[in-house]
């Protein structure tokens, strides 16, 4: 079992608010991301949670026991480092079997189960090896490897993939993902990185200056983001605003349209106009970024190869089903 | 064109450097070949630099005169003992600076440093008064606890330097994998600290064999290292450079060999964090 509970969990650093009251539900067995832009407070509630950092305020419930007093290591999770965070004098077996080992386990069954974990990761022929003969990728499995040996109630990851190259980030991606369903332990991700956000979470906490802006599934933070912040946030590129007359004959203060849903027309008399100042060709996708006066700058996203050109003028035409609209704190209007 | 450039530039720089290495081991050599000369070869002019009557009769004489072995075991005491010690006060201190740092640390660490801004005989006299009244004159504990505290606030830098290098997330990631701080200390951080813990074990050892001030001033005969035995060859009676370079020679041939065997560690000491 792994559920895990916040309830209004505040972190301060001295006088300076890191974590301003956090209230969180983590069902048993799902992949919940944390992402946010740096600075937002993400790592430091994956500390609170893991028990590396004390709270100032609130409560941490880990299957219904309240855990802020209690120790990490007793609070039966495992967390993976950015740095990996290796013992680089230990083997990897050693490494592995670590927390086995602090834990008591006779040796006959460590050993059997780093080579289980071991085995799952493709770690076997590297079991005697010390970190600092491993490549960047199987480092990492090491580090995931030592979190999945132990059965912990949940995992906890620090942006674990931020120092691999793309290619390696994106086989990672899907092999964390894939080992966590198969495992169905409960899991905490903290990435600045919302392709990793979107990709492998059943919900994604979406932080900003130490405070959750949003908790949804990727697509309903996509389709009905609850405010500015998460619209900006959510979706690349950017979600375009627009404010002033238009937005107001919406109802809204201001009214926000992703580039995927603008309609590029090329000598259309309809809706935005503007010069695109820009053009991006991908062969998959084609971005314009289009200088439209009086609205600022819109970007606008099609799918497929457009041959249009820095200096051609178009026309943007929003889908009305999909113009979002936001009052002017800034929240979604609905309906 | 280049590369002849740059093999006449290593060249070059491969003799200036033997040629600055010899230099600042010439002494050293001067004193091991006089103490082979007879005292009157000594201080010949010109010198003779191999051809001489090479003698052995300086070692029978300083063995004769004093117990060389008395000393040494003297100075292996007190250099040992006095390394140990601080290095048993310094792990905690140091470990407790580097990982959970307060707002003073800082200015701890720099105050420790700037007593050794002080000149030792500024305070002689007060220590001298001190030792005389708790009867630690001439004692190995007197001088094992002047070397201790002396070298302390270096012991302490080198090493709040080398547990600075240890990355925290490891340490953290110990404690996830619920190794309580005594576990800790065994199994992660003492493996990972023991280069540093080496070479500043190698340096405090050889600070502390030649220590000269305060072993000169607080101990005359029973407790005195080799530095009080290499002194007493310099007396009124006139300077005997043959017999004091033989003491000498005795006493820095232990921790010459030490020295000889731990450079590859101690280099990596004195510029550990400077290279990765």
């Amino acid at each position: 079992m792994g559920q895990i509970t916040l309830q209004g969990v505040q972190k301060s650093f001295g006088p300076v608010h890191i974590i301003k009251g956090a209230d969180l539900d983590i069902a048993d067995g799902s992949f919940v991301v944390f992402v946010g832009p740096s600075g937002c407070g993400k790592t430091t509630l994956l500390r609170l949670i893991a028990g590396l950092e004390d709270v100032s305020g609130g409560k941490i419930l880990i299957d219904g026991k309240n855990v802020v007093d209690t120790p990490p290591a007793k609070r039966g999770l495992s967390m993976v480092f950015q740095s990996y965070a290796l013992y680089p004098h230990m083997s990897v077996r050693g490494n592995i079997g670590f927390g086995l080992k602090m834990a008591g386990l006779p040796k006959g069954e460590i050993n059997r189960k780093v080579e289980a974990a071991a085995a799952t990761l493709n770690l076997t022929p590297y079991l005697d090896r010390k970190p600092r003969e491993l490549s960047g990728g199987q480092r990492q499995r090491v580090a995931i490897g030592r979190a999945i040996v132990r059965e912990p109630k949940a995992f906890l990851f620090d942006e674990p993939l931020s120092n691999l190259d793309a290619a390696l980030r994106v086989q990672m991606r899907i092999e964390v993902t894939r080992l966590q369903k198969q495992l169905g332990t409960t899991a905490i991700y903290v990435t600045h990185d919302q392709v990793e956000a979107m990709t492998m979470a059943d919900k994604i906490v979406v932080l900003n200056g130490g405070k959750i802006e949003q908790y949804g599934s990727p697509l309903e933070l996509y389709e009905r983001p609850a405010n500015l912040f998460v619209a900006g946030f959510i979706g690349s590129p950017k979600m375009n605003f627009v404010t002033g007359e238009l937005a107001l004959q919406r109802g809204a203060a201001t009214i926000g349209v992703r580039p995927e849903h603008l309609k590029i027309e090329r000598d259309g008399a309809g809706g935005w106009q503007g010069t695109i100042s820009v053009a991006e060709h991908l062969g998959s996708d084609t971005f314009l970024y289009v200088d439209a006066g009086p609205l600022g700058m819109l970007t606008a996203r099609y799918i497929g190869e457009l041959s249009l050109h820095a200096g051609d003028r178009v026309s943007l035409v929003p889908d009305p089903q999909r113009i979002h609209r936001f009052d002017d704190g800034g929240n979604a209007l609905r309906g | 064109m280049a590369r002849m450039a740059t093999t006449r530039r290593v060249a070059i720089s491969t003799a200036a450097a033997w040629l600055f290495g010899f230099l600042i081991f010439f002494p050293i050599l001067w004193m091991g070949l006089a103490s082979f000369k007879t005292e009157l070869e000594a201080f010949a002019i010109p010198p003779s630099f191999l051809f001489f009557h090479w003698t052995t009769e300086n070692y029978a004489t300083v063995q004769e005169r004093s117990d060389y072995l008395h000393h040494a075991m003297n100075s292996i005491i007190i250099a040992g003992g006095s390394t140990l010690i601080a290095l048993l006060i310094a792990i905690p201190a140091a470990w407790s600076m580097a990982f959970s740092p307060t707002k003073r640390t800082k200015d701890i660490l720099l105050w420790m440093l700037s007593t050794k801004m002080m000149p030792p005989v500024g305070v002689l006299v007060p220590i001298y008064l001190i030792y005389k009244t708790f009867g630690l004159l001439d004692s190995r504990i007197g001088l094992v606890l002047i070397l201790c505290l002396g070298n302390l606030p270096i012991v302490i830098w080198m090493l709040f330097t080398y547990f600075k290098e240890i990355p925290r997330d490891i340490l953290e990631a110990a404690r996830m994998d619920g190794a309580t701080i005594g576990r800790e200390l065994v199994y992660v951080l003492t493996p990972m600290a023991i280069p540093g813990l080496a070479s500043t074990l190698l340096l405090n050892l050889i600070l502390a064999w030649n220590e000269a001030f305060w072993t000169l001033n607080l101990s005359t005969s029973s407790a005195a290292p080799l530095t009080t035995f290499i002194a007493s060859y310099s007396s009124p009676e006139g300077l005997f450079w043959a017999k004091l370079s033989a003491a000498s020679t005795l006493a820095i041939a232990p921790i010459l060999v030490l020295g000889w065997f731990s450079q590859k560690q101690l280099v990596r000491g004195l510029t550990f964090g400077a290279v990765k």
